[in-house]
Order: C-alpha cells, then structure tokens, then sequence
C-alpha cells in the first residue's frame, strides 16, 4: 500500500482504511449494518455502484449519502440507522 | 453556474473514455463527467488494497490530463434535455452545455429477488466485487458467488485474490450449454486467454453448474446459502447476480428510442451509434451488454462521430461488428431457467426500498398499478432494482424501461439546496426528435 491509511469515525469508533477505499468499507468494519428499512430491517450495502441506495448513510453531517460511492477521508465522522 | 463543451461524455468507463478521447483528437473540447470519483468504469475499476494491478490507471490520467477534456469526477448527471444538462458535484449544480452527447451509463446488474437477499451479506456478484476493490474487508470469510454469466468468474476472482475463501460458485446454465459457449470461443482469443486464465487462478474452486441459490438463511446476517437441490452451504458473504442491464434513465429523459433487448430494453442506435434524438450518441453497455472491448471500439466511433469525423467512426464498423458477434452469445448460452425465477417466492421482498413483497404486486395488472398501489419502485433507488426484476419476473407489463412513462428529472434524487443554488427546479422531459431513426442495428447481428 502506497499512501497512509485514513482513519475516520464510525457511529463513535474509530477505524482505519486504505487509501482510496470506499465510506462503505469502512462502515463494513465497525457497523453491523448501514441502515433500517422502512419496517426495521437491517440493512447493508448490495451493488456496490450507487444503484441500490442501500449503502446510505449520514457523512459529516448530509444525510443519505451512498456510502459506496464516497471515497474515505481522513477524519469523516459517519452515522448509520437514519 | 453554465459551462460549455462541444462534446459532452456522460460515463467515464471503457465505452465514456475511449469517447472522450476520439472527440479530443479531432481538436474538440471535452467534458467527461462520471459519479464515481475515479474514472475506468465498471470493469477498469481502481483497487484500493492492490493499487499496483490497476493496468488502466496510466491510459486514464494520460487522457485526463490532456488540456482538451475537463473531468467532472463524483458528478452525476441528474437532468438532460437537447443541448444541456444539469450535473450535481458535492452538492452544487453545474448546467453544461453541449453540441453532442454520448450517453456511456453503462449497466448495472440483474438482482433477482429471493427469500433472504435483504440479509447484511448478501450483495450482487458484481457487486460484492466493486466493494472488494473499493476496500471492503473479505480477507478470510467465506464466500458462495452464484447466478450466471461471466462476470461470476471475474467475482470471484477478486474475492479469492484478496483473501476470502471462494466455497463455490454456482452457475445456473446447465453444463451442455457452457461448453457450447466455450467450443465458440476459438474465434476470439482474446476472450478465450482471459476466460482460461481466469479457471486456471480459480483451479482449486468447486464450479458448479445448474445450481442456483433458492434463500439466504440468518438473523441480521447472511450464515447460509440454499441451492436449489437443497444442499445448505455456511457462508460470511453470498454474491448472487444474474447478468447486466444498460442504465437507460438519461436516454429515456432525453426522449431516445429504446429496443428490447432480452427482457429488458436498450438504446437503440444507427450503424454510426446515433440515436433518434439529434446530436445524441450512445456506445458501450447502454446500447446491449457486448463487455469491454464492444465498449471501446463504440466509445471511439461515438467520439468521432460526435466530434464530426465520420470517416474515422465508420473505418471502425467492423471492428464493432466482431465485438457485437462474440456478445450475441452471451444471452443465448446463459438464458435464465424459469426454474430461477421461482427462487423470488410471493413472501421475498421485491422493492427493498419501499419493502414490498411480490404477492403484493400481483395483485396489479402492470408497473404504474403496482406502483401506485404498493409504493413499489418510489424509494431511494427509484426503481432501479425492482423494475430490472420484475420486467425479468413478470414480463414487459412490470418493465419500467419499456413503459411508455419514462423517468422524471431527477434521474438521480438530489438535494433541494443544489437546485435552490442553481436556482431551477428540473425541467420536464422534452419531447423527442421529430425525425424518425432511419437505420437500427439489431441486438448481436452484423451491421
Ligand atoms: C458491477 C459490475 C462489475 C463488472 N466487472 C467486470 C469485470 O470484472 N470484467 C469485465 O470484463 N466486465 C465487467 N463488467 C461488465 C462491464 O459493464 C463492461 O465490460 C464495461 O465496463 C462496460 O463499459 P461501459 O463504458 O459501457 O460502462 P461502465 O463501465 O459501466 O461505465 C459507465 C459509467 O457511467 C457512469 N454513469 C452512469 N450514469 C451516470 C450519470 N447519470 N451521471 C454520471 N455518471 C453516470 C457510471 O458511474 C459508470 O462509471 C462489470 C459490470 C458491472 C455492472
Ligand atoms: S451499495 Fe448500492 S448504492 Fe451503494
């Protein structure tokens, strides 16, 4: 790996990604899922190319963000469950 | 904020890059615009743990870099209409305008509903390999890739080379029909080095054809697949897709006329990949899945077309021509059983974002009963998951891309403060071009 590892704010845990990797991978090592659906269920991300919307979650503050489109940076501070 | 471009290149992928660099050669100015952060598309996309196997990286930022074309990268596309459209980058509106468009959208996979597939785990199967190379962490866990087509092997293999355990991936044509698909192959080398490069890597995986997943079994997350003859495989990660469908939301706003193509639909195109609409090209998946290399030649034939060298797009038909000949293959060989089709049960959910079960949509006689009775096809992802299923589940009655209402702007759903910024609402979808399209390339066949 090249560049320094970037560390961002999960829901209150602090995780550290490769460079270039997505919000979504980050999310995927601290959270047990990205969302609710409307009925409660959890949910987590399906086609990984901003079609689904099932990866949003809430980056720095704007909401329904799709997180797999998101490059990771350093210091974001991320919530799930909106 | 306007901005103005002769040609205009909406996708950064094989077919949206090749484009833009046809067009920048014949001197004209550029703007390539894409909502990934990175150009390269679906298949050239970067890889953030094993940056060093990224053989496209070089030819993107050699062509970025040329003065002529202007990047809009994490910028989509969210309204067009003849001769500009709106783009949303980091939450600020952009109107471009243009002389020419290629539409390069591309596609994105045939997720088919069944019970369990809204379990955290369960992704597509390129999907599951878009978020491994976007960092998704895989190392160690185990993996089950299932549907059909090529892009299975690709999957997996991505998995496998950062670390997960591939426990199988199931195919469900059935073995006669591959090797039928395989004894064509000689005729393109090319896609038959690749494909034997891909088994070889894959050599130690069990690959098994005529399975399919039937549910995902877990509470709160995937722990079981289950195949249609009952077996029950222990799973992290279940990657199930069943091929690709074109994007078609731009095309259908801007009023191009659409073909079928399978049970869904594409952009229909002249034999110098114009489309009904005036000035408005299309090349690469959005006109037929065709793979890579249909992508490219059509990318650069739209681009010069598009830049006004004709000459230069026509001296590459036959190039196309080959591409388009080796896709033809691909429906015919992984035509879905309507066995799998029953795996979506009238329990599984159909619209994850509205939550609708398919039972429900039964109840209506096509797509805008059910949507205005269900919700379904209204959330987030406006319908993009749910219509692709159900047109292949319930035929062209539920095939959103084949109804007459095409999509409302936004394509995309946007902030209101982007908009309150530019200060527009989006426009309504304009009318199409009066002049009817005079030569279409049948999907697969020679021009
Ligand atoms: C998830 C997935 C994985 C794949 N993996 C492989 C693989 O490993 N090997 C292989 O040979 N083939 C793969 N394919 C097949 C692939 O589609 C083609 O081979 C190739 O990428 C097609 O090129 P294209 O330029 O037509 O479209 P794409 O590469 O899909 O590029 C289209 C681009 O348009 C952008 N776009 C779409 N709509 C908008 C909008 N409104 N605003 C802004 N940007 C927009 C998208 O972000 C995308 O980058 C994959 C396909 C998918 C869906
Ligand atoms: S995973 Fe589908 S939009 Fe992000």
């Amino acid at each position: 790996m090249s560049a320094a590892p970037v560390r961002l704010d999960i829901d209150g845990v602090a995780v550290e990604v490769p460079a270039g990797a997505s919000v979504a991978a980050a999310v995927a090592l601290a959270a047990p899922h990205f969302r609710r659906s409307r009925s409660g269920q959890p949910r987590a991300p399906l086609c990984g190319m901003g079609v689904c919307f099932e990866c949003r979650v809430r980056i720095d503050g704007v909401e329904h963000q799709r997180s797999c489109l998101v490059p990771a940076r350093e210091g974001m501070r991320v919530a799930c469950d909106d | 904020m306007t901005e103005r471009c002769d040609v205009l290149v909406v996708g950064a992928g094989p077919a949206g890059l090749a484009a833009a660099q046809a067009a920048a050669s014949h001197g004209a100015r550029v703007a390539l615009v894409d909502m990934q952060a990175n150009a390269g598309g679906q298949v050239w996309r970067r890889d953030a743990r094993r940056p060093a196997s990224d053989p496209a990286r070089e030819r993107l930022d050699a062509l970025l870099a040329g003065a002529r074309v202007r990047w809009l990268g994490q910028a989509q596309v969210v309204a067009a209409e003849p001769g500009q459209v709106l783009v949303e980058q980091a939450g600020t509106a952009i109107e471009l305008s243009y002389g020419a468009l290629v539409l390069a959208t591309g596609a994105r996979e045939l997720l088919l509903p069944f019970p369990g597939w809204t379990l955290p785990g369960v992704t597509g199967a390129g999907g599951l390999q878009a978020l491994v190379k976007q960092g998704w962490p895989i190392a160690g866990r185990r993996v089950l890739v299932a549907g059909s087509g090529p892009l299975l092997l690709a999957a997996a293999a991505t998995a496998q080379r950062h670390g997960a355990r591939v426990v199988a991936i199931c195919e469900q044509a059935p073995a006669a029909r591959l090797h039928a698909f395989a004894r064509h192959l000689w005729r393109w080398p090319g896609k038959l080095a690749q494909a034997a490069a891909l088994r070889a890597r894959l050599a130690g995986t069990p690959y098994r054809t005529g399975r399919w997943v039937v549910a995902a079994h877990g509470e709160g997350r995937v722990v079981e697949a289950e195949l249609n003859d009952g077996e029950r495989i222990a799973v992290d990660q279940l990657a199930v897709g069943y091929g690709l469908v074109p994007n078609l939301e731009l095309a259908q706003q801007l009023g191009c006329e659409l073909q079928a193509h399978g049970a869904h639909a594409c952009v229909r195109v002249d034999a110098l990949l114009r489309t009904s609409v005036a000035s408005v090209y299309a090349a690469g998946e959005v006109c037929g899945i065709g793979g890579r290399d249909c992508a490219l030649v059509e990318g650069a034939m739209a681009g010069h077309a598009a830049a006004g060298a004709v000459e230069a797009a026509r001296a590459l038909q036959p190039r196309r021509a080959r591409a388009r000949a080796f896709a033809a293959l691909l429906p015919e060989h992984f035509r879905l059983d309507p066995r799998v089709l029953a795996a979506a049960t009238p329990d599984a959910l159909v619209c994850r974002c509205e939550d609708v079960r398919l039972g429900e949509i039964d109840a209506h006689a096509d797509w805008r009963a059910a949507k205005l009775a269900t919700r379904c096809g209204m959330g987030s992802c406006q319908g993009r998951v749910c219509g692709a299923a159900l047109a292949q589940l319930r035929g062209p009655a539920f095939a959103p891309s084949l109804s007459a209402a095409g999509p409302r702007p936004p394509v995309f759903p946007v902030r209101l403060a982007a908009l309150a910024a530019h200060g527009a609402a989006p426009h309504a979808p304009p009318p199409a071009a009066s002049e009817p399209i005079t030569h279409s390339v049948p999907q697969g066949t020679v021009p």
